[in-house]
């Protein structure tokens, strides 16, 4: 099987400091890869260098196209890199005010992604949002209303609505749960584990919380310092880690 | 089906003066078709350690994990995930699922991911819960509010509602009424009938007899002290 997303290689480097560095690793399609690793290890800077945000240093990026197979994404065109960006491709920014157009309504959010590729029927656009709209649980009755008079939780929900209307392969997620109390935050989890399971779609999810990536990850990287210290399967990492910086991570959570 | 062979295990504890702790060397275990055999020793003795090696949970030192086909030992994350989702069921002393999903769908899941169809999953669910007396007003709750012995049987029901050629269980019976440990020692003993391969750790001696067609030992998996 060819991955959906290899990655060989890639650094980036902020001056003398080191964003991330020789990171390494494929993901296949419907596997779901965190990230944990504690603030400033690199883990943002990472994906925002996959996710085109941001061009590294060295190493590629190699995505599987629909239309033409594998291609190094960072010595893509940026017109071809903008077009995956708005079809295949998602990314849930930490803070949803960085993913949504807060003066713009809520349908109006979710539809723009549908009429970036194509979309012109307004009924069926306003038809599908509503349908988004309901299966991230936010009340059809707001689709009139800015995501400013949102709640921060249903403005992180309509984020993801907006994101995954269009039906992307790859989602990338920056702390999707942070800042969310925690009644949120599990409705947040059923939600993603269930599209992960309905649409097969992948996901890279960089957190700091090791219970969600328990319950959401299939596989696990562990970040310290711009490397990656520690990969494996999700369980095996957080119950026998091998590495010292993980064996603290992991013997430093609180038990609830 | 699972087949180890020369295996070793040890943690080196790397924040705690390095301290290197062996529990396993030359560990050889063979489970065929249609066997239960059950892990013996005293507490600590590596028997629920041995069983994570099984599953992939911990990470093998050295030796061979051979789990249908499957070095588990030396596999890719990939792997694993595909034995475990296929081939490999493991009925753990612990509940862990998402807040607020219903029951119901806890216990399906196995059967979503291979992706059966809802509707057929659900009611697969809906008959195993009612095998093991779950009451149905509980079904479309999330069992993070059960008591022990219902969650068990939650857990119990997920691991057997996927008919798994190998399966490894926890003290299956540990928090469980009479009535409750016959229908999990009638569902072991169908499991052996359609050719699972089990591994298991009771301390229920009775129910140990019952099911397990053999013991082992496992202090004698133990490091020799020099």
């Amino acid at each position: 099987m060819t991955p959906l997303l290899s990655v060989s290689g890639l650094s980036k480097h902020y001056g003398a400091q080191i964003g991330c560095a020789d990171v390494s690793f494929d993901l296949f399609p419907g596997e779901v890869m965190g990230i944990v690793g504690e603030s400033g290890s690199g883990k943002s800077t990472l994906l925002s260098c996959l996710a085109g945000h941001l061009v590294p240093d060295s190493g590629a990026v190699i995505y599987d196209t629909r239309a033409e197979g594998p291609r190094d994404v960072i010595t893509m065109s940026e017109p071809e890199r903008r077009m995956l960006g708005r079809t295949d491709w998602a990314f849930v920014h930490q803070n949803p005010r960085d993913g949504l157009r807060m003066a713009v309504s809520a349908g109006g959010n979710v539809g723009e992604r549908l009429m970036a590729t194509g979309a012109r029927h307004y009924g069926d656009i306003r038809a599908a949002a509503e349908d988004w709209l309901g299966r991230v649980e936010i009340d059809p009755r707001r689709i009139d209303d800015r995501p400013a008079t949102f709640s921060g939780g249903m403005q992180q929900r309509l984020q993801i609505a907006r994101n995954l209307v269009t039906g992307p392969r790859l989602v990338f997620m920056d702390e999707p749960t942070g800042g969310l109390d925690v009644s949120v935050q599990a409705r947040l989890l059923d939600l993603l584990r269930g599209l992960v399971r309905q649409m097969g779609l992948s996901a890279v999810i960089v957190t700091h919380d090791l219970a969600v990536v328990r319950l959401l990850a299939d596989r696990l990287m562990v970040m310290k310092g711009g490397f990656v210290v520690e990969a494996g399967l999700t369980d095996q990492v957080l119950d026998d880690p091998q590495h010292g910086y993980t064996q603290l991570l992991v013997s430093s959570v609180l038990q609830v | 089906m699972i087949e180890i062979t020369k295996l070793s295990k040890s943690f080196l504890m790397h924040n705690q003066g390095a301290a290197r702790i062996e529990v396993m060397r030359g560990a050889d275990l063979s489970v065929g078709p249609g066997e239960c055999v059950a892990l013996t020793g005293a507490s600590g003795a590596g028997k629920s350690t041995l069983m994570r090696l099984i599953y992939g949970n911990y990470l093998a030192g050295g030796g061979a994990i051979r789990v249908g086909g499957v070095d588990v030992a030396r596999a890719s994350p990939r792997e694993i995930i595909a034995l475990r989702r296929e081939t490999l069921g493991y009925v753990s002393q612990f509940l862990r699922v998402v807040p607020r999903v219903p029951t119901r769908e806890v216990v399906a899941e196995p059967l979503l991911v291979l992706g059966m169809p809802e509707a057929k999953a659900l009611s697969r669910a809906e008959a195993l819960l009612a095998r093991l007396n779950l009451p149905a007003p509980l079904w479309s709750l999330s069992p993070t509010t059960f008591s022990g012995g219902e969650q068990q049987r939650v857990n119990i029901a997920r691991g057997f509602v996927h008919p798994y050629p190998a399966l490894l269980l926890d003290e299956p019976t540990a928090s469980l009424d009479p009535v409750n440990r016959e229908v999990v020692l009638d569902l072991i003993e169908a499991a052996k009938a359609r050719g699972a391969a089990i591994v298991g750790i009771f301390h229920d001696a009775a129910a140990r007899a019952r099911v397990c067609g053999r013991e082992v030992d496992v202090s004698a998996f133990a490091p020799v002290s020099a």
